[in-house]
């Protein structure tokens, strides 16, 4: 009935997952209790799980990164502390769950940290930026969301309900095939990366969509903003990489449930082509990551630095190449595999041209902010940080990508460390700039700018003194995923990383207490015109937070930096653009579809992983009767009349002309 | 600020605008002008998208099948094994569905009943039938101990096939589903635009059945 199901699967022999997962659920009950007793549920239920607004899912995804965040980083620091006190002694995890530690934590900082927290920036931001008023598929975007949702959850159940893997971050066969991994870890990862990954699959589809078809009129492809251009390159590369995952890990999911043979030892298989397949969709997600970040920086060195992005077209050029190039690089992650010195030479200048268009980059924002007058707010702040912090990382890279350093320096604390440097020092930092930049956008209301410094400082001091000891610790030899150890020279290093790490914990708090006093002072903090940055692009053309139909009329673009053109002639001239005629908008109407197929998926991931049969068959039947009802709707939008339409649209131009007048009384 | 400096973008320290248009280019009217597209342009776009991601995942299955080919761990191989008259009436069976298709989406266009409903009953029936011999080919192999198990050839020849035919599983079901929408909703704009998908989807999936029928049982016949 229940499959491999059975109360030998909750760990009541081990305290510490027991106590976490406990702790995780009294949290949940308490949130959905508060949520309950404050009749906070219907508005909910209308106003955000149902929403298909491009907007509200975007906060929902960057909520979800920001939660995860929290989980990935609680690995995080019991794999350094373990490491600090493992020297010639145990430690205090045993290495079944530190195995499992280091999987967890990079499964979830990648697929459930990383990528909610750029694909929810690009899908608030990029609309916003096109002039349009939704993505292309509006009910699609919530399907993604929830798909997502129920991959973090899955992966979260595993922490009580039988264990994770121990295999890695990308379970690597034949050690995650069932011969050497027989319980269900591996099922809980692959199965939750699965469902994730159609729901990222979509997501990509829908953005690159958007940007080539939906934009305001005039929004040619080379006046939209950089930020635009990064989010067309990442939705390509998720198009182009992520049916690469999902076929790779279905055969191993035959491998492990049918008996298949394509990575065993035996019959044939090949675990050298799963290497392959697995890093010709790892190596472009790295830049699935890294390209909206990039579009990020653009827009904060451009807006702070109060100038037009220097070398717009070449930004255009380095952004598109880097797309083409990422997938030419795959087996750098494996020179040691023997390929002979002809591939691993090629493979290995491809991984070095990289570094040429993110060069440019580099010096384009090097270019924007000399003889910039340049404003060091906090978004500013994390894209200075990225430029130095990423300039490591990447060198350290392009001495990785030499095949013979590479073979000293091979699956050693050196990679490690460039990894986390450049993931850090350059996804991670610009997913707070883009979080401090538009969080004014979103809400109404701009973040606390001390607290924010001080997340910043704890944050970029914590990172150095984490992870600098790393690539001491990899050239004296050190593997990763080391669970003790009993070499002297390697104790110091390992204990001021550890200390490095509760420098960043210090950054993390102090963001939650950023979002905590913010949202209550937030009257003093609030953003009234919707342009508290003095920006250069369409998104800050209207109120914050935005009118569900985003722009009362839509906007018609003239020429780059459509919003800065606008504004500059509303000062020259004292008064703002003769009011626009409105009209009705039809908008999307709210569907629980995507929420309730996420339920089904949830129930049809979890009888996989526990072999309950009948389970799958019904969740899967469950979906489809979702989509089939939601197929026969009749009524797909609804209309905002004119009235409504007018009078939030006046609403915010009353505000602007009130700044309007301020501003040029001030500089009469 | 001088606001007439700003508003052009020129700033002191890049007099040139460097990787700007500059000049006439700036916002001539003809070139600029994107048009917005209508809903079934964007829906057919995207549904595009959808179906080259889909192909990718194809060319994933097919690349593997093309390591694991030769791997048949001492057990048969594509040669002892395929049965092209079989493979024939598949290929049959699925290319004129195709053409059927193609005739119920211009009925759905022409909003004619005949055209439309005719053309999806032949469709369901021929890509029934192609099922039907796939399965029966799928039977037929494990029976002769030559299941999925066998050797990782066998493996990847499962896989990549049974891929397709789940392909062609969903498409039937989704062909009912579209059956009974424009039964009881009629020619609807955006039940068109979901017949124009399906079409799409039901062509790919023949484009996909061609490299198949290619690499997997020519090419494996030979070997």
């Amino acid at each position: 009935m229940l499959g491999k199901l059975s109360w030998s699967a909750i760990p009541f022999d081990q305290p510490i997952p027991l106590a976490a997962g406990a702790l995780v659920l009294i949290v949940i009950l308490a949130v959905l209790a508060w949520i309950l007793v404050k009749g906070y549920m219907p508005y909910l239920w209308r106003e955000w799980i149902t929403s298909v607004d491009h907007k509200r899912i975007g906060v929902m995804y960057c909520l979800l990164g920001l939660v995860m965040l929290i989980r990935g980083f609680i690995d995080a620091i019991m794999m350094r502390s373990q490491q600090a006190l493992a020297f010639r002694a145990p430690g205090y995890l045993p290495p079944d769950h530190f195995d499992q530690i280091f999987s967890a934590h990079g499964t979830l900082m990648i697929f459930f940290v990383a990528m909610p927290f750029v694909i929810g920036l690009m899908n608030f931001a990029m609309p916003l930026q096109l002039g349009a008023r939704d993505v292309a598929f509006p009910t699609l975007n919530s399907v993604s969301f929830w798909l997502t949702a129920t991959g973090a959850l899955l992966i979260n159940i595993s922490l009580v309900v039988g264990e994770f893997s121990r295999t890695g971050w990308l379970a690597y066969p034949p050690l995650s095939e069932l011969t050497y991994s027989p319980d269900v870890g591996v099922d809980y990862y692959l199965w939750s990366v699965q469902i994730s990954g159609i729901g990222t699959l979509l997501t990509g589809v829908n953005l690159v969509t958007t940007v080539l078809k939906i934009h305001a009129p005039g929004m040619t492809y080379m006046r939209m903003p950089i930020f635009c251009w990064t989010t067309l390159a990442s939705n390509l590369l998720i198009v182009a990489a992520f049916p690469v995952l999902t076929a790779t890990y279905a055969m191993l999911l035959l491998d492990r449930y049918l008996g298949f043979h394509f990575f065993t030892n035996t019959a044939g298989g090949n675990m050298m082509m799963f290497m392959n397949l697995i890093w010709m969709w790892g190596h472009p997600e790295v830049y699935i990551l890294i390209l909206p970040a990039f579009g990020i920086y653009s827009e904060v060195v451009s807006t702070f630095s109060r100038k037009p992005l220097f070398g717009y077209r070449s930004m255009v050029m380095a952004t598109m190449a880097i797309c083409i190039i990422s997938f030419m690089v795959w087996l750098h992650h494996f020179f040691t595999m023997g390929a002979g010195a002809n591939v691993n030479a090629i493979f290995g200048i491809a991984s070095m041209i990289i570094a040429v268009p993110t060069g440019v980059k580099i010096f384009n924002w090097l270019f924007t902010m000399y003889g910039g007058r340049v404003v060091f707010a906090v978004p500013m702040m994390w894209a200075i940080a990225f430029m130095i912090t990423f300039t490591i990382g990447g060198m350290t890279g392009v001495l990785l990508a030499v095949p013979p350093a590479d073979f000293l320096v091979h699956n050693s604390l050196f990679l490690v460390a460039h990894f986390h440097n450049v993931i850090i020092g350059g996804v991670l930092f610009g997913v707070f700039a883009g979080y401090t930049y538009w969080f004014p956008k979103a809400f109404g209301f701009r973040l606390h700018e001390g607290w924010g410094r001080a997340a910043f400082w704890f944050w970029v001091i914590g990172f150095y003194v984490a992870w600098m000891p790393g690539y001491v610790l990899g050239l004296e030899g050190m593997t990763r995923r080391l669970q003790h150890y009993d070499v002297a020279a390697w104790h110091p290093w390992l204990v001021i990383a550890a200390f490095g790490t509760v420098i960043i914990l210090l950054g993390i708090i102090s963001q939650i207490v950023q979002l905590f006093v913010s949202i209550k002072l937030r009257e003093e903090l609030r953003d009234v015109t919707g342009d508290p940055w003095n920006g250069r692009s369409l998104e800050w053309s209207t109120a914050s937070p935005p009118p569900p139909f985003n722009f009362g009329v839509l906007p018609n673009v003239e020429g780059e930096e459509p919003y800065w053109g606008v504004k500059q002639r509303a000062i020259e001239r004292g008064e703002l653009r003769p009011e626009p005629e409105y009209s009705e908008i039809e908008l999307p109407r709210n569907s629980p579809t995507g929420f309730i197929c996420a339920f089904f998926a949830t129930f049809a991931g979890f009888a996989l992983i526990w072999h309950i049969w009948w389970l799958v068959i019904l969740s899967c039947i469950g979906a489809f009767i979702t989509f089939v009802i939601f197929a026969w709707r009749d009524r797909s939008e609804y209309i905002i009349p004119v009235e409504e339409v007018a009078r939030l649209d006046r609403a915010n131009r009353t505000a602007r002309a009130a700044w309007l007048a301020a501003n040029v009384q001030a500089a009469e | 600020m001088s606001g007439a400096q700003a508003g052009t973008g020129v700033s002191p320290a890049d007099p040139y605008r460097i990787g700007h248009y500059v000049g006439f280019r700036q916002g001539t009217a003809g070139h600029a002008a994107r048009e917005l597209a209508s809903k079934r342009v964007i829906v057919g776009y995207g549904f595009w998208i959808f179906l080259l991601s889909d192909i990718v995942m194809f060319s994933t299955f097919f690349a593997s099948f093309g390591v694991l080919s030769g791997q048949t761990a001492g057990g048969p191989s594509g040669k002892d094994l395929f049965n092209l008259t079989n493979v024939a009436i598949e290929t049959a069976c699925l290319l004129f569905s195709s053409f059927t298709c193609g005739i119920a989406s211009i009925g759905a266009r022409t909003h004619d009943n005949l055209m439309y409903y005719g053309g999806m009953a032949v469709t369901f029936v021929f890509g029934a039938s192609f099922l039907y011999f796939e399965m029966h080919e799928f039977v037929d192999l494990i029976l002769q101990g030559a299941g999925p198990e066998r050797s990782a050839f066998l493996s990847a020849f499962f896989t990549v096939v049974g891929c397709h035919g789940l392909h062609v599983t969903l498409g039937l079901m989704w062909l009912l589903t579209m059956v009974a929408q424009v039964f009881s909703k009629g020619y609807r704009p955006d039940i068109l635009r979901r017949v124009l998908c399906f079409s799409l989807f039901w062509h790919t999936l023949d484009i996909i059945w061609v490299a198949l029928f290619t690499i997997v049982y020519l090419m494996g016949a030979g070997q």
